[in-house]
């Protein structure tokens, strides 16, 4: 790209579009001459420059300049600032926005300042909505009269500063749109690597001041009546975001994305036919896990394997249920109506499957704790681990289930099992899941 | 090569094989696998993954990065598709390349976190105010979560509009042992670059159903992107030619390319009577439906459709001619049975649509879609 030289740039105010849309005497026209006066100052380069709009008459305010555009959903201006400015951190982010902007995108203005990302932020602060016809806003003084409070205001305003100020937000300054320092103070506010907020105070004439016989006088005097304090009011250098964010990935720039995770086949399986099994059980009770070692020991034997969870919304309590269906073919449908095999290891998994328990035969078998052996009602043959041989494996039931039905229904190698276990599982887990499979020589 | 993995890690990989690199998405069951895949790999290519403080951030991030000539993706489920709603009207407004996955649960609004449905179908396709087209796309297998996250992505750069990925729980969170060497990397294709030494207008096209040229935000035009009714140069406009131009191009760019939109398997038995339609996690069920029916001598045909929207009205009505019996088994009350069944009575011999369906939270069997099959 060819090096222009944009320090002799007079004006970044649009001259095709120099008469700006605004009503006599709104203070929009003065803040966006301080705007670009700041802009004259800095010498930005246009084209490393965004001006980010939202909603309402400030909204337009972007097409009146020669930097680029972007003008978006009411609210959300912060939002595409931040992406932006995340993913381009050499911009300049500017945003304009109006006191409705920030009551409607309230969450965005405080995360932006708690991130301190590094955009600046105009609030075009009219203290009613100019645009819809005069409505009270979040700014709107307590007792100010607008369309939607006539008898007064009897919300308090919100203190746009201290919200961002409290929030982390690098610079906050707060004044009016006839203060003759602005232009500065809205370059100091770009300079500002971090997050950069001006809460500029204006009148709206087509609204709050006839409704309140409102003047440039009374601004400064609802601001004190309000105990809200005038001019800078924080700057600090806390480090900025897109650029810290960029700093701390810098190690991990070039490393191979989502590298396969193959798994290799070692072992042979004599199995024929489709093989579904249902392990029930409870959360924490390593029924996940012991149907992902079962599925992968089956492809360790060169099988196809599904794996599917299902368990309530809470995650450290509740059933646990995996299906796990193993075949010579590739499997399409990964649910099961009619499980080969069943394991019953809790209460919890218990109340998950009656229907199962209602659809198996003589064919097929039901591994049962002995407590909830009574319960189970089937036509499946009934396999009742005897855990009075093996008490120290108690909490690894599950696996021993599993065991259990590689062995007996002759699935594919228990060896495969236990590499399953020891290549996929944190060692001490896995150290005391092999033990679960030798101990299931001895409950079945 | 075997692996076992979920469609999160299947469409992860086609977002980044498209060259995705920046992803912004909020925590939600069951889209979170994907999210914390993304900001796990981002970084690797140069890339950012950040959490939003909410849906509708992190759609607005993704809009921002998308300006600046970031490959974005996001991804959520049913009550995050609400709040990007009126961020999806802006991203075809302001012509935005951007991919979203929808994994979708049980509605409406929290519905069931954990339980499969496909109850988001019609939503999708009129997710924004103002009735424009949408491009939705929608995975049967691992292999397609790979591809079709792709062609998503070269979608929205070729046509410069959001397209959704419309998957579900089963599909996104079922593990399964795929041959990965069957997953299919396609020519990435991205958004055409307004020349740099040439005179710049950010909306210009010379037909209606062109796609403007793309100047990134930072790069060597300044550029202007607006979610406001606006003409060739960005600028708002209330004035009746400019309107109708923009919003006839809005559709127009979509629907004059109706066969690069188009998505779908046919599995043609000759002289089979029924035809089975389905997408999705029910697609699978369907195939194994017909595979059991042939083994018992019965004649089936199956359709899996890839791109639910715009609907794939030839390859459809092809399918339709000539069968007696349709049958469109779906995780919701019959909601994309109404667009066959739009398309069936427009046939000279219109087939009977026969509907399975299922809001229970339970999949659809292959048994009840193979008692239909006559």
């Amino acid at each position: 790209m060819e090096t222009i030289a944009w320090n002799t740039v007079t004006t970044y105010r649009n001259l095709e579009r120099a008469r700006l849309p605004f009503c006599p005497g709104c203070s929009h026209a003065l803040v966006l001459d301080h705007l670009n006066a700041a802009l004259v100052k800095l010498q930005l380069d246009p084209r490393k420059t965004v001006i980010v709009t939202d909603i309402g008459c400030v909204g337009m305010s972007d097409q009146f300049f020669d930097v680029n555009a972007f003008h978006g959903l009411h609210g959300r201006a912060i939002t595409y600032a931040s992406g932006i400015k995340l993913a381009n951190p050499d911009l300049n982010v500017i945003v304009l926005i109006g006191d409705g902007g920030i009551g409607i995108g309230g969450a965005h203005l405080l995360n932006a300042a708690r991130r301190n990302i590094g955009v600046t932020v105009l609030v075009f602060n009219n203290l009613n909505f100019g645009m819809t016809g005069g409505e009270h806003s979040v700014t709107t003084p307590h007792g100010g009269k607008t369309s939607t409070t006539r008898a007064g205001n009897l919300e308090r305003p919100l203190d746009v500063c201290a919200t961002v100020a409290v929030n982390g937000a690098a610079f906050v300054f707060r004044g009016t749109a006839f203060d003759k320092d602005l232009p500065d103070r809205i370059a100091e506010a770009i300079q500002t690597p971090g997050f950069a907020l001006l809460d500029i105070w204006e009148l709206c004439t087509a609204y709050y001041v006839p409704n309140n016989l409102f003047s440039r006088g009374a601004l400064l005097e609802t601001m004190q009546n309000l105990g809200l304090p005038a001019g800078i009011l924080q700057k600090t250098d806390t480090l900025e975001l897109a650029h810290t964010y960029r700093a701390q990935c810098a190690s991990q720039v070039g490393e191979p994305t989502t590298p396969p995770d193959p798994i290799a086949v070692k072992f042979a399986s004599a199995l024929t036919q489709p093989t579904r099994i249902i392990l029930a059980g409870a959360a924490g009770g390593k029924v996940k896990s012991t149907a992902s070692a079962l599925a992968i020991g089956a492809m360790m034997s060169e099988l196809w394997a599904t794996q599917r969870d299902d368990y309530p919304v809470s995650v450290m309590s509740g059933y646990s249920v995996s299906e796990v269906i193993l075949s010579r073919a590739e499997i399409f449908y990964t649910g099961i109506e009619k499980p080969d095999f069943l394991a019953v290891l809790t209460p919890e998994g218990l109340s998950q499957v009656p229907r199962p328990l209602r659809a198996m035969d003589e064919t097929q078998t039901v591994y049962v704790v002995p407590e909830l052996a009574e319960l189970i009602e089937t036509r499946a043959r009934k396999v009742v681990l005897n855990l009075a041989r093996a008490p120290a494996n108690k909490k690894s039931l599950a696996v021993m289930a599993a065991a259990a039905m590689v062995r007996h229904a002759n699935l594919y190698p228990l060896a495969a099992f236990r590499e399953a276990i020891s290549a996929g599982q944190r060692a001490d887990i896995a150290q005391e899941n092999l033990q679960a499979v030798d101990a299931s020589l001895l409950i079945v | 090569m075997r692996e076992f993995m979920d469609g999160a890690e299947a469409i992860v990989r086609g977002a980044f094989a498209a060259g995705c690199n920046f992803f912004a998405g909020y925590p939600i069951t069951p889209a979170t696998p994907i999210l914390l895949r993304m900001l796990r790999e981002l970084p690797k290519v140069n890339g950012v993954g950040i959490q939003g403080e909410d849906e509708i951030a992190s759609i607005g991030m993704c809009i921002g990065a998308a300006m600046t000539g970031a490959k974005v993706l996001t991804a959520t489920s049913g009550p995050g598709m609400s709040l990007y709603s009126e961020n999806i009207g802006l991203a075809i407004m302001g012509e935005v390349p951007l991919v979203i996955v929808d994994v979708m649960r049980q509605g409406p609004a929290t519905g069931g976190a954990t339980t499969a449905a496909q109850g988001d179908i019609q939503f999708l396709r009129w997710i924004t105010s103002g009735g424009f087209p949408m491009i939705v796309l929608c995975p049967s297998s691992l292999a397609d979560c790979f591809k079709l996250t792709q062609v998503a992505f070269n979608l929205a750069e070729r046509f410069r509009a959001p397209v959704i990925l419309a998957t579900d729980k089963e599909m996104v969170g079922a593990q399964q042992s795929v041959d990965t060497d069957t997953f299919e990397k396609i020519e990435i294709v991205n958004r055409t670059l307004a020349p740099a030494d040439a005179e710049f207008v950010p909306y210009q096209i010379k037909k209606l159903a062109d796609t403007p040229a793309f100047a990134p935000i930072g790069g060597p035009h300044l550029t202007r992107f607006t979610t406001s009714m606006h003409d060739e140069r960005g600028l708002l406009t209330k004035k009746p030619s400019n309107v109708n131009k923009t919003s006839r191009h809005l559709a127009q760019k979509l629907e004059a390319h109706l066969a690069e939109l188009e998505f779908a398997q046919l599995d043609a038995q000759p002289g089979a009577q029924t035809l089975i339609v389905a997408y999705g996690v029910t697609a699978r069920a369907m195939i194994e439906a017909a595979r059991n029916a042939r083994a018992a001598g019965k004649r089936v045909s199956t359709l899996v459709v890839q791109a639910l929207f715009p609907v794939p009205e030839k390859i459809l009505c092809a399918a339709l001619t000539g069968v007696a019996r349709v049958i469109v088994p779906e995780l919701n009350l019959g909601q994309y049975r109404l667009d066959v069944e739009r398309l069936a009575l427009a046939l000279d011999v219109r087939p009977e649509v026969l509907g399975v369906n299922r809001v229970d939270g339970e999949l659809i069997a292959p048994a009840e879609i193979e008692e239909l099959i006559k």
